[in-house]
């Protein structure tokens, strides 16, 4: 739009880059370098309103406080279990090594003897059906505060699932679908019994490289048993001493243990922050390794492409500018957002644009979009070979398991189109389609949410752990299901509730889900955004129109 | 004019005094308002320096190139079932390379019981355990495996070689002291690696040389009281070795934990279901009370056919690692339908415990027959259900060593019998095994 406008339009929007008026010619022509500003195309404009709204104050001075109180409690509690008053409900280490050196120190165990026991009804809850849109859940009950559940034989029927990672809601089980599957179910039974080196590597297995390859648009890929063990094995093996990892704030337990695994150098840098991570990036090409200044080996970035717990995508055109200008490598951890972001569900590369040959490390998982289990890392061919000779899953770990492996062959084509069908795209379209709807119409009325508006994790921001554990009972009172995270997932001061929308939920689903928020919110006083949201979308953003002021 | 006078003459100090004290107030002056001479800022680069460096940098290829006959870049690839009967590469073979002890792995109740499963659950849990990816199939499981192990309670992890890769770090933390067999494997490693604790190695099967490090240690703690008295200690043993494919003497370990008041983990991913009259393990074999075993940790993938883990015990020790296994709380959960397959498999060992003589037997019978191989040293005990076989004399290079076994291999699958090399990474080992 700048491009086509007349001089006087232009002029300001080269000035935001950083280059001074005096620089630029009549015709806009220019030879100095620009800063990194926004992009001019649709794809980059779009996504970047990613709003992170606090709360107001004395939601921060409540959740403290209420914190206090209970931790005051838990001392007391403590003291009376010690004196003898109190029944003490844990086990206890046996007689017999009573004087070996304690397993357990005392206050590691503080907050889960005094405060997760209270609550901790919300989590681990069983479940007897498949975890589509709607679950059946087993109801258990406690007759002791937490410490004991003993189920009561009944079934909780039909309760609407946000919290399982079913994007594309392909955890079915109609048999039609899951033909192929059940074939290799009766041909190669369930397990493998071997590693991938040594005579575990089944011609499915190549298959499915193969199509996970064309599916992402890269040379070639490889596939792993378990996609937390794809990141916590196969960093070690691209990086090692003397070379740096700068990972975002935010990253997965994986690949935090990845990269200490591997012993590189670890540097943390603000989550999505740009200026952070180049600031980092400079002074590690300027000055080197900490003390002996040699130049570093490697530098790899690691992001991941949505953050489970904030909603938020990575900035991946900027991260990829600054990766090309000081020659580091990118590492994109997608566990979440393959299949479920994007046009045709190739993950951030495509929702971005960006040539998926820019990223050096590409990795993944099957357990979200494609229900079943597993990793991925894919790239150019140089790397898939080397991780096939020096990976520590290939050569110490079991292969994937067959059934599971097709259904992944079975999703992929799926969503491909391979198999024919438009059944893929529909999915997409829908969990697009979904995902907007709810988040539009959870702030229009008024809750604070982060993330961007593209991304089907929902986290909605509850802050004081007391509405948190009511929220969690009170939806599924209303035969709703819902996921909560608190401290030490999420920072002490930002408990959430996160859903996670799927393309097999209905419009009905959702509207029964949001009718109950409402209800649940007011209850509860948990609508603390103070923006007001219209339902109509925006019909101009101001950042398009360059004004010359 | 008088007083004027002797004010003169008071004051008149000697000149030199007042011109010393005028330079030494300059003096003072000067060296106040002089520039500071900072010793870093001579190192501070400026700007552009800071972009030479940057266009300058070269770092290294993300990846080493791989020559193409790379010994394990091209893998044998296996089409059809993998079973007793395996097709390698195109040829028909009887399969003496997978570790699927019990022949569970085309059992068609097991079968059965998965295609059941998968009708009603799907494929993938979509979740980890602690949020809506516990099944009952999984409750199930766990509490079946635990009265299998006649322990209090189970937990299951959904791969294999996480199970003591996470259980491990989940205990001991910095400043605590394990003490670990040289022979242990890759996966112990991994865990040991994570947990950033003290390791001390004793030679393998060696109770003297344990012994020795114990007593070390007992001397450097009664050096320092307090801190011993919040250093836990363990010893991490295998039941069957992978890589030696010999057992441990657990009777000799209980009494070294006694004495020495140190915890014992046991990992039995190739004995459980091998060992012992029912399957039970090592503990069954020597007759140990399982309680003395403070973690046994084992994964299904070998006899039971299936894939995963799982850790068991005292629930005082077991409870721990819900909240505090990171392959347990930050991975999705076991698809049903493996747990499904575990449960029936469960169901005819403790149906059948003939099988383990049976398999006893058989392997006593490979033993001897492959006990005078000239030029192919056995390595193994006679119960072992996997044996090594490794180079009498060695050439001394390991290259060459791999590729003469690699041909042994071959010269195998060319008469229809299936054997592998046993695979490592050369770089990662601790104390590296013979090729073999």
């Amino acid at each position: 739009m700048a491009t086509t406008a007349a001089d006087g339009n232009l002029k300001p929007y080269l000035r935001k880059n950083g280059v001074k008026r005096e620089h630029i010619g009549k015709n806009g022509y220019h030879n100095h370098k620009e800063k990194n500003g926004q992009g001019t195309d649709v794809a980059s404009r779009c996504h970047k309103h990613e709003p992170f709204e606090q709360a107001p104050m004395y939601v921060a001075v409540l959740t403290y406080l209420g914190f206090g109180i209970v931790t005051l409690f838990g001392y007391l509690r403590d003291f009376l279990r010690a004196v003898g008053l109190e029944k003490c409900n844990i086990a206890q280490e046996r007689e017999k090594q009573k004087d070996f050196v304690p397993l357990y120190q005392d206050f590691e165990n503080f907050y889960t003897r005094n405060l997760y026991m209270r609550v901790r009804d919300n989590w681990n809850r069983p479940i007897c059906s498949l975890p589509g849109p709607v679950f059946d859940l087993m109801e258990r009950v406690s007759d002791d505060y937490n410490w004991t559940f003993r189920f009561t034989g009944k079934t909780i029927h039909n309760v609407i699932n946000m919290g399982s990672y079913n994007y594309l809601g392909f955890a079915e089980n109609n048999a039609d679908f899951l033909k192929t599957v059940a074939d290799k179910v009766r041909q190669y039974g369930v397990g493998v019994c071997s590693t991938r080196q040594e005579i575990g590597n089944l011609s499915i297995h190549e298959e499915l490289e193969q199509l996970v390859a064309n599916f992402l648009g890269v040379e070639s890929a490889m596939t792993y048993g378990m996609g937390f063990a794809t990141n916590s094995m196969n960093i070690p093996a691209l990086v090692g001493r003397g070379c740096l990892i700068l990972s975002d704030e935010l990253n997965h337990t994986s690949l935090i243990l990845g990269a200490r695994l591997s012993g590189a150098t670890i540097r943390v840098f603000k989550h999505n922050n740009m200026q952070s991570l180049e600031k980092m990036l400079k002074e590690a090409v300027c000055s080197g390794q900490p003390r002996t200044h040699r130049p570093w080996k490697k530098i790899l970035i690691v992001v991941e492409g949505i953050y489970s717990m904030e909603g938020s995508v990575v900035l991946l055109p900027e991260v990829i500018a600054l990766k090309k200008k000081y020659k580091a490598y990118l590492y994109l951890d997608e566990a979440h957002s393959i299949g479920a972001v994007g046009q045709t569900g190739r993950g951030v590369t495509e929702l971005f644009n960006v040539n998926p040959a820019d990223v050096d490390v590409m990795m993944g998982t099957f357990t979200k979009s494609f229900g079943a289990s597993g990793g991925y890392i894919a790239g150019k061919k140089e790397l898939v070979d080397y991780l096939r000779t020096h990976s520590h899953s290939a050569v110490y770990a079991t292969a994937m398991s067959p059934p599971a492996t097709e259904q992944i062959i079975r999703a992929m084509k799926c969503i491909m189109g391979k198999d024919g069908s438009t059944e893929g795209l529909r999915r997409i379209r829908q969990l697009a389609e979904n995902t907007k709807y709810f988040r539009s119409r959870l702030k229009e009325m008024g809750f604070i949410i982060y993330g961007n508006n593209d991304s089907p994790v929902v986290p909605v921001l509850l802050y004081m752990p007391a509405k948190v554990v009511a929220f969690a009972r009170e939806m599924l009172a209303r035969k709703i299901g819902v996921v909560v995270v608190g401290f030490p997932a999420t920072p002490i001061t930002e408990a959430r509730a996160r859903f996670c929308v799927s393309a097999a939920h209905t419009r009905d689903m959702l509207n029964q889900v949001l009718d109950c928020m409402n209800e649940v919110g007011d209850l509860l006083c948990l609508k603390f955004s103070r923006r007001k949201y219209s339902p109509q979308p925006d019909l101009c953003d101001e950042t398009d129109f360059e004004l010359d002021s | 004019w008088c007083s004027q006078h002797d004010w003169v003459e008071d004051m008149s100090a000697p000149a030199y005094h007042l011109i010393l004290e005028g330079i030494l107030i300059l003096w003072i002056i000067r060296l106040l308002f002089s520039k500071t001479y900072k010793l870093h800022e001579t190192y501070k680069l400026t700007e552009k320096e800071k972009e030479e460096l940057i266009e300058e940098w070269q770092p290294e290829a993300l990846v080493p190139p791989v020559s193409k006959d790379y010994p394990t870049l091209n893998y044998d690839v296996v089409t059809g079932p993998p079973s007793h009967k395996i097709t390698i590469n195109g040829k028909d073979c009887i399969n003496f390379a997978s570790f699927n002890f019990l022949g569970l792995l085309d059992n068609e109740r097991v079968k059965q019981k998965a295609l059941a499963s998968l009708k009603k659950y799907g494929v993938g849990t979509c979740g980890p355990r602690g949020f809506y990816g516990t099944f009952d199939v999984h409750l199930e499981l766990e509490s079946r495996l635990s009265k299998f192990m006649k322990t209090e309670e189970a937990i299951l992890y959904s791969y294999g070689f996480a199970t003591i890769a996470s259980a491990i770090p989940a205990y001991s933390k910095r400043g605590d002291i394990i003490f670990v067999d040289e022979a242990a494997c890759f996966a112990i490693q991994k865990g040991l690696q994570a947990s950033r604790s003290l390791i001390k190695y004793f030679k393998h099967n060696d109770m003297e040389d344990l012994e020795r490090l114990l007593k070390e240690q007992e001397l450097e703690d009664l050096k320092n009281p307090r801190k011993a008295r919040v250093t836990r200690k363990f010893i991490v043993v295998e039941g069957l070795y992978i890589n030696t494919a010999d057992i441990c003497p657990l009777p000799e370990l209980v009494k070294l934990k006694y004495k020495y008041k140190v915890r014992i983990f046991l990992e039995e991913s190739m004995s459980f279901g091998v060992l012992g009259d029912h399957g039970r393990g090592v503990t069954e074999h020597f007759g140990v009370n399982i309680d003395d075993i403070d973690l046994i940790s084992a994964n299904m993938e070998n006899a039971l056919a299936s894939i995963g883990g799982f850790c068991c015990g005292r629930s005082f020790v077991i409870d721990h690692q819900r909240l505090s296994g990171q392959g347990y709380c930050f991975s999705a959960s076991l698809p049903p339908m493996l747990a499904a397959a575990a449960i029936e498999a469960l169901n005819i060992m403790e149906e059948d415990p003939d099988v383990f003589r049976v398999l006893r037997e058989k392997c006593k019978h490979v033993y001897n027959a492959l006990q005078g191989t000239p030029g192919l040293k056995l390595a193994g005990v006679p119960v072992a259900p996997a044996l090594h076989l490794e180079l009498e004399r060695s050439s001394g290079s390991r290259e060459s060593d791999m590729k003469q076994l690699r041909s042994v291999v071959d010269y195998c699958m060319e008469r229809h019998v299936a054997l592998t090399l046993a695979r490592c990474l050369e770089k990662e080992e601790r104390f590296l095994p013979p090729p073999r």
